[in-house]
């Protein structure tokens, strides 16, 4: 094994082997999974809960339109005025009382109708409510125009607008935010591994440094190997720890939905939007569009491409981000002294973040997505969240990957050469806290 | 007379700041050669030169007659001022660490250390970690890992500080043993009285500059000062001191009355010594006679004064 693969292998097992990380492995899981259970189960028990809603109908209308549904139920009151009618929902702890009067039509009733609850009601309640009072008068509507429910259903028909690039890929609505979505999702993932693991390859440097071993070990390897070590084994480390994390949090979020019963789809559910007054077929046929076309495109994405430049850009970005960190960590003597060099690390990172958020979601091949994604500090995050549009024609231009890559890549070598040259200097510095002048006169050491 | 280590006109600046200016010096082969000069002078910047931590920015040297090469690491031991070993690692698998990065096989590291462990009676240590050892034991853990991989060149900075004075002794007898095997040993420190006596050669360092350097027997010739020390006491009803002041150069006369004896120092040229000695012998009791000779530090203090007057 050559000198770098002992490196690495220390740092990685160095790495594994700690405590605090071992425990940050298997419990993050176990928190991350026990929070969406909790979740889950609070909003089941939450859904089972049936509220009891009393009804005092003193007119001619919506007499069998009130049936439990949606967590709902409905209790008939008869033969008492409106005041004996309150005093008995009080007394009978029920939710509340709809109170429909005694007048000429039913538009006048549902005008006249009140919902009398002990506190605000709750919207999933007064939706209920309200969505059978609105059905019941559409039909009444429907019935006085002389149409039919079905003549009604092929009129409240939905249409949406076909749409297709000249190149002839069909596309749809939502679906640049679908994909800016996707490609986000990778971005992200790069700035939380190089925040988290960067970190771990400053700390370690700054171990090596008061521990004083490392005049010991550069004595018997190149300062730039150490860095490249210990760099390339905590990133193995934190590579083992996301595949960890990915394969226990979604082996234990299975057994533990299935043991609890409760139906992964509750998650994916959408809370109820008020205002939708689609039948309810309607509107499961609508989502299931929706799904049926996000899947497809899901599954029309190029995702051997996407991965693969995944893979190229958290390794370039990854490194320069590192060898960054590697050097601050030899700059200083101790954690506390870092926060200054830091800070000018992580704001292209932010930055990447929240303009890949704001501007590429909109227009993913707009001028500010185009210079961010060229700009090297940027471009692993944002470029990878305008990938998902394919490249070339409709998607990314080729001029412009290969330009980003080529940034890329000069920019890791000059970074890395930069970082090198601090660290090489500032291991063996000790006692003060260098300036940023300082750090530039090392450059030339 | 070979020398396993040469340093060619060496040069080094650090911004503004000359650490190393035009050295040059000889380290021959299986000498113990004392490195000396007050701190800051430049010994640990010279020493990470040699051991490839810095480069020079001009001048060369070199290792067995060729110029440094990265695959010389494996055959120099340097145990630096500034030393220390990762806390979390238990003690066997950090030394197995730190030897195989010095070149040795796995296989060969675990012989080296076993002999070591054994022979520094800690073969318990193996799976402690180094956050449970004292100061003295992890200094003995280094010191191990310094010379496991039997280098030709040993590079010791400030050795003995931080030691205590069981460990220092060992530690000292493991280092002579080392060089009567074969080694060429290098002493970096600044407290010149405490290697002088195991030293052959010395170089002295002072602001950058080497200002002198040497066989010490002959350094220590070189800057004899012709002063003796004498112990006298005068016959019964002899004559007394003044006597001996009339035709001797004599300081710092001191009478012991309980043994009625004189201490003095005598200035003497080569030729006045056989008469000066006929003197003493003849007029009284010469108990002691012998000749002051300076210590390293005596002798880097006049030089540097000697330098520093001629401007």
């Amino acid at each position: 094994m050559g000198k770098l693969g002992l490196i690495i292998r220390r740092e990685y097992l160095a790495k594994v082997r700690n405590k605090s990380f071992v425990i940050m492995t298997f419990l993050s899981p176990i928190l991350l999974v026990g929070m969406i259970v909790l979740i889950a189960y609070l909003t089941k028990v939450n859904d089972n809960e049936t509220r009891v809603v009393a009804v005092l109908n003193e007119s001619a209308y919506f007499g069998d339109s009130f049936f439990t549904e949606d967590g709902v139920s409905f209790v008939q009151l008869r033969g008492m005025g409106l005041p004996a009618a309150k005093d008995s929902t009080i007394a009978m702890g029920h939710y509340g009382l709809l109170h429909l009067p005694n007048l000429a039509g039913p538009d006048q009733v549902a005008q006249g109708a009140y919902f009398y609850t002990r506190e605000v009601p709750s919207t999933a309640v007064l939706q209920t409510v309200e969505s059978v009072l609105e059905d019941d008068l559409r039909a009444y509507r429907l019935e006085s125009l002389g149409v039919s429910q079905e003549q009604y259903a092929s009129v409240r028909q939905g249409y949406d607008l076909n749409t297709e690039t000249f190149s002839g890929e069909r596309s749809h609505k939502g679906i640049n935010e679908f994909k800016a979505i996707v490609g986000g999702s990778f971005g992200y993932l790069i700035m939380m591994f190089i925040i988290i693991y960067g970190g771990f390859v400053m700390r370690s440097v700054i171990e090596e440094k008061t521990s004083r071993i490392i005049e010991v070990i550069i004595s018997s390897v190149k300062p730039f190997e150490l860095m490249m070590g210990k760099i390339i084994g905590t990133s193995l480390a934190g590579v083992t720890q996301f595949l960890i994390w990915i394969l226990s949090a979604g082996m234990l979020l299975f057994v533990v939905l299935l043991f609890m019963d409760i139906d992964p789809a509750i998650l994916m559910q959408r809370p109820g939007m008020p205002g939708l007054d689609q039948g309810l077929a309607d509107s499961a046929l609508a989502q299931d569009q929706t799904a049926r076309l996000v899947i497809e495109e899901f599954i029309q994405l190029p995702m051997g491409m996407l991965i693969l430049f995944f893979l190229v850009y958290f390794v370039l970005g990854y490194l320069i981000y590192s060898s960054i960190y590697a050097a601050i960590g030899a700059a200083v003597d101790n954690e506390t002294d870092t926060q200054q060099f830091i800070f000018p690390v992580i704001l292209p990172l932010m930055l990447a973040i929240y303009v890949g958020f704001f501007s590429v979601f909109s227009n993913p091949h707009g001028p500010i997505a185009v210079a961010f994604s060229l700009f090297p500090l940027t471009s692993p995050i944002v470029m990878l969240m305008r990938l998902p549009g394919g490249i070339g024609e409709g998607g990314v231009p080729l001029w412009q990957l290969l330009a980003s890559l080529l940034f890329l890549l000069i920019t890791f070598i000059g970074i890395v050469w930069l970082a090198a040259k601090i660290y090489r200097v500032g291991i063996l510095m000790y006692g003060k806290k260098p300036t940023y002048k300082e750090l530039y006169k090392w450059l030339k050491y | 007379m070979q020398a396993v280590l040469s340093v060619r006109e060496v040069t080094k600046q650090f911004g503004t700041y000359k650490a190393l200016d035009g050295i040059t010096l000889d380290i021959p082969k299986g000498s113990i050669f004392g490195l000396l000069g007050p701190n800051g002078a430049g010994k640990t910047t010279l020493i990470r030169i040699i051991n490839q931590i810095t480069f020079p920015d001009s001048g060369s040297v070199l290792f067995d007659g060729e110029p440094l090469k990265p695959e010389h690491i494996a055959r120099i031991g340097y145990l630096p001022e500034e030393r220390g070993l990762y806390k979390s690692m238990k003690v066997g698998e950090q030394a197995l660490y730190l030897a195989q990065l010095k070149g040795l096989s796995r296989q060969e590291a675990k012989a080296q250390l076993r002999f070591w462990f054994e022979r520094f009676e800690i073969g318990d240590w193996w799976n402690r970690k180094v956050q449970e050892l004292s100061k003295g034991m992890a200094q003995k853990i280094q010191f191990i890992v310094t010379v496991l991989h039997r280098p030709k060149l040993l590079i010791f900075d400030e050795p003995f500080s931080g030691f205590d004075p069981i460990n220092a002794a060992l530690i000292k007898d493991q280092i002579l043993e080392l060089g009567q095997q074969g080694a060429s040993i290098i002493f970096s420190t600044h407290r010149m009285e405490s290697v002088e006596e195991l030293c052959e050669y010395i170089g002295l360092i002072h602001r950058s500059r080497l200002i002198l350097s040497g066989k010490l027997s002959d350094i220590k010739k070189a800057n004899r000062t012709g002063r003796y020390k004498v112990e006298w006491s005068p016959r019964e009803g002899g004559r007394g001191l003044e006597h001996l002041q009339e035709q001797l150069r004599i300081s710092e006369p001191v009478f012991h009355p309980e043994e009625g004896s004189y201490t003095f120092t005598v200035q003497l040229d080569d030729p006045q010594k056989a008469a000066a000695l006929q003197l003493l012998a003849g007029q009284g009791d010469l108990s002691h006679f012998s000749e002051w000779i300076p210590s390293a530090n005596d002798i880097f203090i006049q030089t540097v004064q000697k330098q520093e007057s001629h401007g």
